[in-house]
This record gives C-alpha cells, structure tokens and sequence, in this order.
C-alpha cells in the first residue's frame, strides 16, 4: 500500500482561501513546515474562484483578473509557489478533509475531493482551520425546483467555468453578495429581472461612518451598483420571493413585498418568468472540524454558530488556530488579516521571531472589517417571519424530503423541543449534506413552535459531524489498516 | 474561429460539449441540462443546487461510479455520465459498470 502518511509538519492549514492563503504563506516565510489541504484543484477558495488555470486558453476571456483583490490574490499564489518550491510547503490539492484528530501531534484525515486524488493523513504539530463558509439558504414553496440554485453556486459557475446557469434570471434574499452575483450575470448576458432585497437600504443609511471606514467595501459595492445600472437591473428592497414555478425547471417565481419582519403585504402579489431563481441570505460557516476538535462557540450577530479566538486568532483548544469566516463571516479582507495573523501567532508559539507591527496592524485592520461586518449583518437579517412563506408540503429537507408540516407536527404533537429532538424524530438533516442546507432553517423553525431562542449548544449540535464529508468505506478500512500496521 | 479546445462527454446517450477544466454539472448546465437525479421519496427532478460541494443535490453517475457530485467532477473526454433513479434497477455485481 502507498505511504499516504505525511508526517512531521509544523502546521497543516486546512483551506486555500483568502485566509488559509495567508496563514500558510505567512507560517512559511517564517520557518515552518506546513502542509495546506484544500478541496480545490487549484488555491483561491470561493472568494477567488477561477477557471482551471492548467488551460489557460480555452475559456473565451480572463474575466477572472478584474475581479477585486485579484493582484493580492496573484501574489499569495505566487508565494505559495516559492514556498512549494523551496520545500517548506506541501500543497495537498483536491482534498476534503473530513476528521481531526486532536492531541501532538494532530492527525488530519483527508479524502479525494473529485479528481483521483490520493487520500492522506497529515500529522502536523499545529492546526489552522480556515474552512469558509456557504450560502445560508430559506426554503420557500418550489425551491427544490431545478433552475432554483444557491447565490454562490452561481457565482462558482460564472467565475469556476464561464458557465451561465439561466437566460432569465431572479436573484433573492439579503446582503451585498446578491449585488456582486447579479452584476456577473448581467455583464455575462443574462437577463436579470430583479435583485430581491428582503431588506430596506436604510439600515446601512444608519452606518454611514462604519461603510466609510471600510472604503474597498464602499468601491467593491459601488461598481457592482454601477454595472446594475448601466444594464438596468431593477433592485427592490423589502421584497421577497415566496414561491418559486415550474415542474421540471423553473419558470417564473412570485414577488412579495414585505414589513420589517418579512411579513408579506396584502396584494403585493406579482408573477415574473424566469429560468433561474439565484437564492442567498448571508453565509454559514463551516464549522464541524472547529466544533470536532472541542473549540468553544458562540451565536454571532447575524444567528450563526462561530466559534471563539483571542486577539491572536487561537481557539479555546491548545494548537488549534482558526482564521476567516469560522470565526464570524466578515468577508476577504477580513478572512486575508486573519488568516495573516493566525500564520504568525503559530509560528511565534513555534518559537519563530515575532513581529509586533505586523501584529498590531492586522490586529486594527480585523478590528475595523469586523465593525463593518456587524453593521452590514444588522442590515440584512434574516427577516424573522419568514416562516410565513412556508405551505405545510413546502420541503425543509432536501436530502430527506421532510416537510414543513411534519417538523412542526414534530414539535407540537411529538413533544420535540430542540433542533436535535426534532432532528431524530422527524428526520431532517439527516441526509447527504448532514443538515447544512436546512439546519438554519430547521432552528428557525423550531423556535417559532417552541418560542426558544436557539441558543450556541442547540447550534453546536446541528453542527457536530463525526465525518466531515461523506467518505467510502473501502477508504476508511484501508486507512483502519495502515494505522495499525 | 474555430475553437478546437471543445471536447464531449455523454450523458444519457447524448453528446455534451465541455472545455477543459470544466465540471461535469457546469457542462451540463451549459448545454441547459438542469436535472439528472430523481429523488427516492417524492420522485422529484433535481440538478445543481450550492454548486460548490456542500449540498449532495447534484448526484450523478460518472463512469459508472455512482453518486459522484456533478459540481465537483471533472468533465473528460468520452466520460459516460448517466443520470440517476433510485426505481431503476442496479446492475449486476461484476456488471458493466460495475
């Protein structure tokens, strides 16, 4: 059997983004040896998202490179590069890393991602989690129609592949994101009928300060309203989606205007036709290695589970740093600092030099994107009535096809009074995706039933994945084997 | 002109066009292909859904391995993807595609 064990690392980063980036180039430069895992082909994570740059001419134009941060970007890939030359680094491209194993040393385990990749395990003294995040979904009546796809799923498609996912697009729920996905498909071709903002503009009016503070933020967003504009995307705020069309593929959805609460107004009813309905309504941290290797959490301001760090970036486990949107959703800039940060605390506590003034300076630039990021959060909230838009048959599960009805029958009926209860009662989350499209709204919902808050532990529990990503049992036979041997 | 870059994988006996580097669920997707997997309770279509890995919408066969995800395949030349129903039956043990 091949050696998949990789052993005597200093630190494995796991992730390729913005921040695991950082971190890895930065614990590099300083003298450690690290191994960075990551479920990508090629670094970048979602936030740098481009086409497959082993063939670079087959895609029609390099739409990728005027993408905001692309220079930083570039320049972390080319000191990644210096880094995997010189030996320090050991880039372990395609691969899902589904368990950690605390204790000195760690074990990570990771599996192939897509491409035949070799599974590992990587022993590293040291970890850095910088898993990202996804797109925190809503079920509305019809979302599980095909042509229905997550804001980020389409971005990934116009960013990965150059590949438009409708002619005729919606794009729906709360938060800038929606800008940035709607302005690539208007300036790709698409059609974009509207931008559904489930919000009022006014809650950024009251932070004017907080946006001025932050100017990439202020110039990112105004190109995208600039792009928005010039092809004449309507942009609506408080209004909402409450049903998707269509049997087979999406033909058109239904706008609501919405109060404050995401209550839909009376006769507010109007029908547009569609072939692709683009949803997002903010992002979900990944956090189940976080919560696997026992860290501490906390709600955060916008209802995720995020878990604790000091001003360092150290979680409440010893070896354990975590850098990006695990540690509250705060997007590039903030994830980059963080990652920055977490790469040098390791490396200090490796007994590397330290360097005071980098320190301090990504300490006051995380300071300053998280305040942006708490204001932007207090402005696109998840408006709390949503579930008024349900229908009893609406899908909260998608995996397993459990209903509105039946996890409110659960809760009233069943006498199922946390997320959990409700969980192995009824079954939703319970599928592929181990609850990560419905588990936000499966608290949601047991909250308004029960009139619980769901406080970090009821997360937590949603967030508990013994198996990060799903792994074939002949792999973990195999690697049962070569650890006993 | 001509774009020779453009290779074909099958899916369901049909022809579909892919760029090198693409996936399989974005190569369908281009070719207005949204649904290639039936559900096993409410017999529904589904396709792409996060389209980054994260969701399992997007199951598929590829080569005759199945449940692989659309979104995180890559697409190759002459790659024999076949969409998926739980009521159709599975092939023999030692079958072709086994």
């Amino acid at each position: 059997m091949p050696d998949r064990t990789r052993s005597d690392y200093d630190l494995c980063v796991v992730g390729a983004g913005p921040a695991g980036l950082n971190a890895t180039v930065t614990a590099g430069e300083r003298g450690l040896r690290v191994a960075l895992v990551d479920v990508g082909v090629q670094p970048g994570g979602q936030y740098w998202r481009h086409p497959d740059e082993r063939f670079p001419d087959t895609l029609p134009q390099p739409s990728a490179t005027r993408r905001h941060g692309w220079r930083e970007y570039r320049d972390l890939d080319a000191r990644l590069d210096a880094l995997v030359r010189g030996g320090r680094v050991v880039h372990l491209a395609g691969r899902h890393v589904w368990g950690v194993h605390p204790g000195r040393p760690f074990l990570v385990r990771a599996t192939a991602a897509g491409e035949d990749a070799d599974p590992v395990v990587v022993h590293a003294r040291r970890i850095v989690l910088a898993t990202g995040a996804y797109d925190r979904q809503l079920p509305v009546p019809g979302w599980t129609t095909p042509g229905v796809m997550a804001a980020g799923g389409v971005q990934a498609l116009l960013a990965g592949h150059h590949v438009r996912a409708g002619r005729r697009v919606v794009v729906a729920g709360t938060g800038p994101f929606l800008l940035s996905v709607a302005a690539g498909l208007a300036e790709a071709g698409a059609e974009v009928v509207a931008v559904c903002e489930a919000n009022a503009l006014t809650g950024w009016a009251a932070h004017p300060l907080r946006t001025l503070q932050e100017p990439g933020k202020l110039v990112e967003g105004a190109g995208y309203v600039t792009t928005l504009l010039r092809h004449r995307v309507p942009f609506r705020t408080r209004t909402v989606i409450t049903a998707v069309h269509g049997t087979g593929r999406v033909t058109g959805a239904t706008l609501r205007r919405v109060d404050r609460r995401g209550r839909a107004r009376a006769g507010s009813e109007e029908r547009v036709d569609a072939d692709l309905v683009a949803l997002g309504w903010g992002f979900i941290p990944q956090l189940e290695l976080a919560v696997g290797v026992g860290a501490a959490t906390r709600v955060d301001v916008d209802g995720s589970l995020v878990a604790v760090v000091d001003d360092d970036q150290r979680s409440s486990v010893s070896g354990v740093y975590l850098a990006g949107e695990v540690t509250g959703v705060g997007g590039a800039v903030q994830s980059g600092a963080e990652g920055a940060l977490a790469g040098l605390t390791a490396a200090a506590d490796a007994g590397r030099a330290d360097d005071p003034r980098l320190r301090a300076r990504l300490r006051r630039r995380i300071a300053r994107a998280h305040r942006f990021a708490v204001a932007m959060h207090r402005a696109s909230s998840v408006p709390v009535d949503w579930p008024t838009w349900l229908a009893d048959d609406t899908l909260v599960c998608r995996c397993e096809e459990v209903d509105t009805g039946t996890v409110r029958a659960a809760v009233r009926d069943l006498a199922a009074d946390d997320p959990r209860d409700v969980r192995v009662t009824a079954r939703p989350g319970m599928g592929m995706c181990q609850g990560r499209m419905c588990g936000f709204a499966l608290s949601c919902l047991v909250s308004v039933e029960t009139a619980v808050t769901p406080a970090a532990a009821d997360l937590a529990s949603l967030a508990t994945r013994p198996l990060a990503t799903p792994v074939r049992l002949a792999e973990l036979a195999e690697m049962a084997d070569g650890e006993e041997g | 002109m001509i774009d020779d870059s453009t290779r074909q994988l099958c899916f369901d006996g049909r022809n579909v066009p892919f760029r090198p580097g693409q996936s399989v669920g974005a190569a369908l997707a281009a070719a207005g292909i949204s649904s290639w997997r039936t559900t096993r309770v409410g017999a529904a279509p589904r396709g792409l859904f996060c389209g980054i890995g994260v969701c399992y919408d997007c199951l598929v066969t590829v080569d005759g391995r199945r449940s692989q995800r659309a979104c995180m395949t890559p697409a190759h030349e002459g790659q024999v993807v076949a969409s998926d129903d739980p009521r159709r039956a599975l092939d023999e043990p030692g079958g072709p595609n086994a």
